[in-house]
């Protein structure tokens, strides 16, 4: 591997703390998934984006922002690429999947705040991220409550915070807030690179993010088969790097591996033997590198066939409409698209247990594991109704929740193992 | 055919070694500090065709004897249950430091189950403590605990923050087999809480070390009015149902 620590020093990170981290990121990924069955070859290219995931990355990004393109954070999937990407900026997620510097977390955050929310923290203070530090505009956004204050605090500790306003109720006046905040930020962000957003360009940028969504959906579809030619945690993957990879790339790769497991479908070839019990799951995101209930399940005799979460089918389900003319006619499909986004925060979220059904079906799931982390509100309060109305349906459920801790493995483990064991004829 | 079923769970390790069906040969011993070193002692001098583990330490089991097979412990259990009383539509057990309740269909197999999560609230492992800032031996509690006349509400679930609340109860001077009779409804209502979560209902299979508490007993089939069974041997219920998984 290249030498990035001049780059990351100049980044402003700690360079020791960060190489600690990816001390343990390169052997917790290599224990995890290098140590997989089968893997399609096409996972070459995702092995080798992680683990230059904060070299060659992020040097290609600082080569762009050397001559003038901007780098624009989110942590959430209501933040349009679309517009990013059509003032010629890079949008990255800064989600993160594990905790850190928790001590000095507990400072800015009460305790029983989400592992997602810390985590976000904990990487700003251990200064360990360096897409964080790369950026040059970082959205938060009102969704939770957990999130709304914790962006007040981030605010003080990063200069470039901008907040997004978001609706909670799917009603007219929902969708005219969702649009006026995505015209702000249209403006914001022209203000910020000074380029103009264009129906043309804007046009090209819904074609690069509608082709992205294309390729994982396309991957989506392909687990369906049994065998699954593809492994949950591999899946798992490429949703995640889809995050932060340059999306023509990405998608190239995603269908070149899509191709590969078409012929493993074919050929009924897969990572698990037919029959394999086959798991959805459903709640919360997983951002990198928070493979812990996956693997699990995977290590108990199962095999993950879809993610309902925003990292997963819930971020890349339906695409933008490009039969428009005018910038505005195609912000309004902007927003028709993101309206439709099913997350928890929304308040009545009746549109989410149908497409947990719906996507049970079309995966050939045997059953549902709901994922909650522990403390977030919106979810696991949602998961309630979502396991009574799926074991309604007779689908069997498992309602896990959980953190980024490793305490509970044992027992998650034995829950896990008892659910597949129930699942099977 | 002889098969063998060991359970090793936290607190202890059970052993059974079944011959068509029926037990020949039940042993069990506390786990300690090295479960390995517990479940050899007790497999010592008995054959068997095949080995089914089970419990929180069955995966240590397979690395350490590779001819083992496991199964989870709700599995295991199931098993065991419907074998020893097929009627059984819901199985609660309580064992040193775990709860679980599973509901079954009705060909027998799991529909559904729940687990206490991390802590010892509702176990064997509170009552134990909790006895003993009673001052009771752990056979005596729930004998004493049955004489108590008056309810007394312990709010505290945590046995650390349960057990501040007993002395300061002792220090009012209430009747100590009252505090008994509350710490005892306690642990029942957890149970029924967990039952509830998972809306089992239906004939009960009472298994675990705390299946032999009277008072538990008692207090659990007040509160569900349905019929409670215990098995003989309620803490062999998930050996047995691994020595009849290892058979099939
Ligand atoms: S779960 Fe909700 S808040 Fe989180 S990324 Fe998805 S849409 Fe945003
Ligand atoms: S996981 Fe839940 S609590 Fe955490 S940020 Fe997402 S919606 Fe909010």
């Amino acid at each position: 591997m290249a030498d990035y620590r001049a780059m990351w020093k100049d980044l402003g990170m700690n360079l020791e703390a960060h190489d600690m981290l990816l001390d343990f990121l390169g052997k917790y990924y290599a224990d995890t998934f290098l140590t997989q069955n089968e893997r399609p070859e096409g996972m070459d290219y995702f092995n080798f984006v992680m683990s230059e995931v904060h070299g060659l990355r992020i040097k290609e990004l600082m080569d762009q922002k050397a001559v003038g393109r901007k780098v624009i954070g989110a942590y959430c999937v209501f933040v349009p690429e679309e517009l990013v990407l059509a003032v010629d900026a890079t949008l990255v997620g800064l989600c993160a999947g594990a905790d850190y510097a928790l001590d000095q977390v507990e400072q800015y955050l009460p305790r029983n705040t989400c592992a997602l929310i810390k985590s976000a923290f904990g990487f700003k203070l251990g200064g360990v991220c360096p897409y964080l530090e790369a950026t040059d505009l970082v959205v938060g956004e009102n969704t939770c409550d957990g999130k709304k204050k914790a962006f007040e605090s981030l605010g003080g500790l990063i200069d470039n915070l901008y907040v997004m306003d978001l609706p909670q109720v799917k009603s007219e006046q929902g969708r005219a807030l969702l649009k006026a905040e995505y015209i702000r930020f249209k403006e914001q962000i022209e203000e910020l690179t000074g380029v103009t957003i264009t129906a043309e360009k804007l046009k090209e940028s819904i074609a690069v993010v509608n082709a992205k969504r294309g390729a994982l959906h396309r991957l989506a579809k392909l687990r369906g088969a049994d065998p699954a030619p593809i492994s949950g945690l591999d899946a798992l993957l490429a949703n995640q790097i889809a995050f932060f990879d340059d999306p023509v790339r990405f998608t190239a790769s995603v269908n070149t591996i899509c191709d590969e497991l078409e012929k493993r479908v074919a050929d009924k070839v897969g990572v698990f033997p037919q029959g394999t019990p086959r798991i959805l799951i459903s709640g919360c995101p997983m951002a990198v590198p928070n493979w812990k209930l996956p693997a699990i399940i995977e290590s108990c005799g199962g095999v993950i066939v879809g993610e309902e979460s925003c990292i997963g089918e819930r971020g890349c389900r339906n695409l933008v409409s490009t039969a428009a003319e005018s910038v505005d006619e195609l912000i309004d499909g902007i927003v028709d698209r993101y309206f439709k986004v099913d997350c928890a925060v929304f308040t009545p979220n009746r549109e989410r247990v149908e497409h947990i059904e719906e996507m049970f079906q079309g995966s050939n799931a045997d059953g549902v594991i709901h994922y909650g982390l522990q403390f977030c509100q919106p979810y696991l309060m949602e998961a309630m109704d979502v396991e009574k109305k799926l074991e309604d349906s007779d689908i069997p459920v498992l309602r896990v929740e959980t953190d980024y801790g490793q305490e509970d493995v044992g027992q998650l483990k034995t829950r896990v193992e008892a659910f597949v064991e129930q699942l099977r004829p | 055919m002889r098969f063998a079923g060991i359970d090793i769970g936290s607190r202890s390790i059970e052993l059974v070694v079944i011959e068509d069906g029926e037990p020949v040969e039940v042993r069990e011993t506390p786990t300690g500090h090295d479960p390995m070193v517990g479940a050899r002692e007790l497999l010592d001098g008995v054959s068997f065709e095949r080995i089914m583990a089970t419990g929180y330490g069955r995966d240590l089991f397979e690395i350490e004897f590779d001819a083992a097979d496991t199964v989870t412990e709700i599995k295991a259990y199931a098993r065991g249950a419907v074998a020893l009383h097929p009627a059984t539509n819901v199985i609660l057990d309580i064992g040193g430091q775990d709860t679980k309740v599973i509901a079954l269909t009705d060909k027998g197999r799991v529909k559904k189950f729940e687990m206490n999560d991390r802590c010892a609230a509702g176990t064997g492992k509170f009552l134990e403590m909790m006895g003993r800032a009673l001052g009771y031996e752990l056979q005596e509690f729930g004998e004493q605990a049955l004489r108590g006349s008056n309810e007394i509400v312990i709010n505290s679930m945590c046995a650390v923050f349960a057990e501040s609340e007993v002395t300061s109860l002792i220090a009012k001077g209430i009747d100590r087999r009252d505090i008994a009779l509350g710490l005892h409804l306690s642990v029942v209502k957890r149970a029924l809480s967990m039952i509830n979560r998972i809306a089992a209902s239906g004939a009960l299979l009472f298994a675990g070390g705390v299946a032999h508490n009277r008072c538990v007993r008692h207090l659990l089939g007040e509160h569900l009015q349905v019929p409670v069974h215990v098995p003989d041997q309620p803490q062999h219920v998930g050996a047995y149902g691994a020595a009849l998984l290892a058979g099939e």
